[in-house]
């Protein structure tokens, strides 16, 4: 491992091999051993804990969905093949409504809370009145614990005493609304919690790019007679670029590893009719008093999967689009 | 040791599960597992302390445990340190948590349930402490403690039957009688529904999916009796049988008077609307009774067990619960540890929790039931007299397949009753997967 951490600094920095030829005789080796402990060690440490803590585990459950095992003794685990990969894909009812509720999840984060969130960030830049009560106010969910979240909304969709139903008879209609009990509405009732914090969270991240904006490219927009809608679209929104790409990540990210509010809202055990989600299937078979845990690797590998498809997706157009 | 011994609890928070149950997290188990078992002796252990384990968060169990591990204390001239974590978190990282550094001695479920830990040894067999306590409890009881080899694995505290509960003075006032057969359940309940009550007070929003089990049980046990019954659970019998379909139909018959928004209602809050007098019935525990904050109330409130359907089987079976304890594979304090066992297997132990919790029944059968209210009294009679006691569908039963592939079955077909066969259709599908290998 000491000879390693040299290597990766080469080929980054081209001015590098130049220097031996500049000043040879003083110089035997390019790096005393000081230096090398310093890189050993700066380079190392992380490296190591990279491999332990990321590729260990990520392989260690690659090669743990091809098993099954109970997760008790070591000896109890045995290679099945594909057979997780095939009941999972053919025989595991609540497989594909999970794929179907991540997707929606992605879908709805990326056409509603984040464009909101651009919007209101681009508003309240304008210096309005109050702009500082609304901006702490929007970001207000975003400092709050999960739970505190769960707990709001929980209150929020009681279907006894909640706000939403009190709200909702008050306009005339009696009818209970079963909002996080119904399979078919509670993936909405959730998504709309969980854009309830997207929002805050891209508010004020595109309203710290927005503070290093240049007025002067407004002001340019303006004197070339471009209207309000205009300068966003064409001056803002482009220039905002590394800002954007940010969001994007984020977006995606958030969709991808959507659990916690799901999970809070679900009462803390998991999947529930209608809130499927891949992570929480994953945890049903791995968490729990008889896990299985070659079938819950199996899973996490297809969300793995589906991770890296979207992450890479996105590393290649990003890329090839700077290379231009 | 000690203070950090407490780790793996504090590991179970929602928060740091997320992490650990993420992409990676299996792999990261996978790793841990040996380390902890390696790191699990238990060396320089306090011998003057035993941990306790609790999964009574709420209020009264919890100050009911309070009492019976500060008696301890005074009898024995040891320190007991009680971990106290939330019951649903404590049930779903059981696993995790018994190969880790676990609390000396824990609250565990009888039946099936601490038969499959036993059978994994993540437990310490109890003959000893059964030679001293033995005498108190019943030939069933016995069986219920002993693992699949026949050894004791379990220290019992108390029981709860469930049955159809409801209030006498409700009844009263609209001239109900209790019913006998399903015929008469299903139209006292229309007529509850005329008279603008929901008929059967029902919530098992969020976390407690696992209450409608109690119906499910009931409706098989009546309709097919205690042996087939037992031998679904056990995964021996196929779920699409047409015994199994029997029982989903009288439960068809049932949901329209079940009450509405049920899946996003706590049980708490269900047994709250059958205590106001908006619900007529409530199909629950005993455990109904920690709801009751207004004594008077509590004298108001009735059961009956739950009507009979099959007349081959009336209404022997009893769905009685079993609470107690159990014993971690390496105890750091192994000697103490069996000392407060004998301690919370005997008479004093029982009557000190009911005490407090009057929502439950003694095991032992030397406990004194003079303070017993007419709800205990009568639970403890129903219990007696039943021909067959089940636990629970999650503890008769491998508890992952309920809680992953059942409980979400059953909760989704309880929203749209009417394709009951697709449903019981989806659960043999993956029965195999828990009950082979």
């Amino acid at each position: 491992m000491s000879s390693t951490p040299v290597t990766p600094a080469a080929p980054g920095t081209p001015d590098v091999p130049r220097r031996p030829r500049t000043h040879p005789p003083r110089r035997p080796r390019r790096l005393g051993p000081g230096d090398r402990l310093f890189l050993t060690v700066a380079i190392g440490i992380p490296l190591a804990a990279l491999l332990f803590f990321v590729w260990l585990p990520a392989l260690a459950s690659l090669g743990l969905s091809f098993t099954t095992w109970d997760g008790i003794d070591l000896a109890d685990i045995h290679w099945i093949g594909l057979d997780n990969y095939q009941q999972i894909f053919t025989n595991y009812p609540p497989f594909w409504p999970a794929v179907r509720h991540n997707v929606i999840w992605l879908l709805f984060t990326a056409l509603l809370p984040t464009p909101f969130g651009i919007f209101l960030a681009y508003q309240l830049d304008r210096k309005i009145r109050f702009t500082r009560v609304y901006q702490t106010a929007i970001f207000l969910p975003m400092v709050l614990s999960l739970a505190v979240v769960g707990f709001i909304w929980e209150i929020i969709y009681n279907p006894d005493t909640g706000l939403l139903n009190g709200l909702l008879s008050a306009a005339g209609s009696s009818h209970h609304i079963d909002w996080l009990g119904n399979a078919d509405l509670n993936l909405w009732a959730v998504l709309v919690a969980s854009g309830w914090r997207h929002t805050g969270y891209i508010m004020i991240l595109y309203l710290a790019g927005l503070k290093g904006f240049d007025p002067a490219l407004k002001e340019a927009a303006a004197l070339d007679g471009a209207n309000g809608r205009q300068t966003f679209l064409r001056v803002v929104f482009p220039a905002m670029k590394p800002v954007n790409i940010i969001i994007l990540v984020v977006t995606v990210m958030e969709s991808l590893r959507a659990f916690d509010i799901v999970y809070v809202l679900g009462g803390g055990v998991g999947s529930k009719p209608g809130m499927e989600l891949l992570s929480l299937l994953i945890t049903d078979n791995i968490i729990g008093e008889s896990s299985h845990i070659g079938y819950g690797s199996a899973l996490a590998v297809v969300l793995l999967l589906v991770s890296l498809a979207a992450i890479g997706t996105f590393l290649v157009q990003t890329f090839r689009k700077e290379d231009r | 040791m000690t203070q950090q011994s407490r780790n793996p609890l504090a590991a179970r928070d929602p928060g740091r599960r997320r992490v650990v149950g993420g992409l990676f997290g299996l792999g990261a188990a996978a790793l841990a597992a040996p380390l902890l078992t390696a790191c699990g002796g238990g060396a320089g252990a306090d011998p003057k302390t035993v941990t306790f384990g609790s999964n009574g968060a709420d209020a009264t169990p919890k100050s009911a445990y309070a009492a019976l591990t500060k008696a301890f204390g005074q009898d024995s001239g040891l320190k007991v340190k009680t971990n106290t974590v939330d019951h649903d978190t404590f049930q779903k990282s059981i696993s995790t948590y018994l190969q880790g550094t676990p609390d000396d001695v824990f609250t565990w479920f009888a039946g099936y349930r601490m038969q499959y830990f036993a059978k994994k040894k993540l437990c310490t067999p109890l003959d000893d402490v059964w030679d001293k306590i033995g005498a108190g409890f019943s030939d069933a009881t016995k069986q219920l403690s002993r693992g699949e080899d026949g050894k004791y694995y379990f220290v019992p505290l108390y029981n709860y039957p469930w049955a159809v509960f409801y209030r006498k003075s409700l009844f009263k006032e609209r001239g109900y009688q209790v019913p006998q057969k399903w015929s008469e359940f299903v139209a006292l309940a229309k007529r509850m529904k005329r008279d603008g009550l929901s008929p059967i007070a029902s919530g098992y929003g969020g976390g407690d999916s696992w209450s409608i089990l109690g119906a499910f049980d009931y409706l098989n046990l009546r309709t097919n009796g205690y042996d087939f019954h037992m031998s679904l659970m056990r995964g021996k019998v196929s779920w699409t049988d047409p015994r199994t379909v029997a029982a989903l139909d009288h439960w068809r018959e049932l949901t329209p008077y079940y009450q509405q928004g049920a899946g996003g209602r706590s049980w708490q809050d269900a047994a709250q609307s059958l205590l106001d007098k908006k619900s007529g019935m409530a199909v629950i525990g005993l455990f109904l009774g920690q709801q009751i904050t207004d004594e008077a109330i509590r004298s108001d409130i009735d059961f009956f067990p739950f009507p009979e359907i099959d007349s081959a089987h009336g209404q022997d079976a009893v769905e009685a619960p079993t609470d107690g304890f159990m014993l971690s594979r390496r105890p750091k304090n192994a000697d103490g540890a069996k000392k407060f066992l004998e301690f919370l297997g005997g008479a004093h132990a029982e009557e000190l929790y009911m005490g407090v919790d009057p929502s439950n029944l003694a095991v032992n059968q030397q406990a004194n039931t003079g303070s017993y209210n007419a709800l205990q009294k009568k639970s403890a009679d129903l219990i007696a007299s039943a021909k067959h006691i089940s636990q629970f569908a999650d503890r008769d039963s491998d508890p992952g397949f309920i809680s992953t592939v059942v409980l979400p079955g059953l909760t989704e077909w309880l929203g749209h009753p009417d394709d009951g066969s697709g449903t019981l259709k989806k659960i043999e599908s993956q029965r195999s997967r828990f009950f082979t290998a």
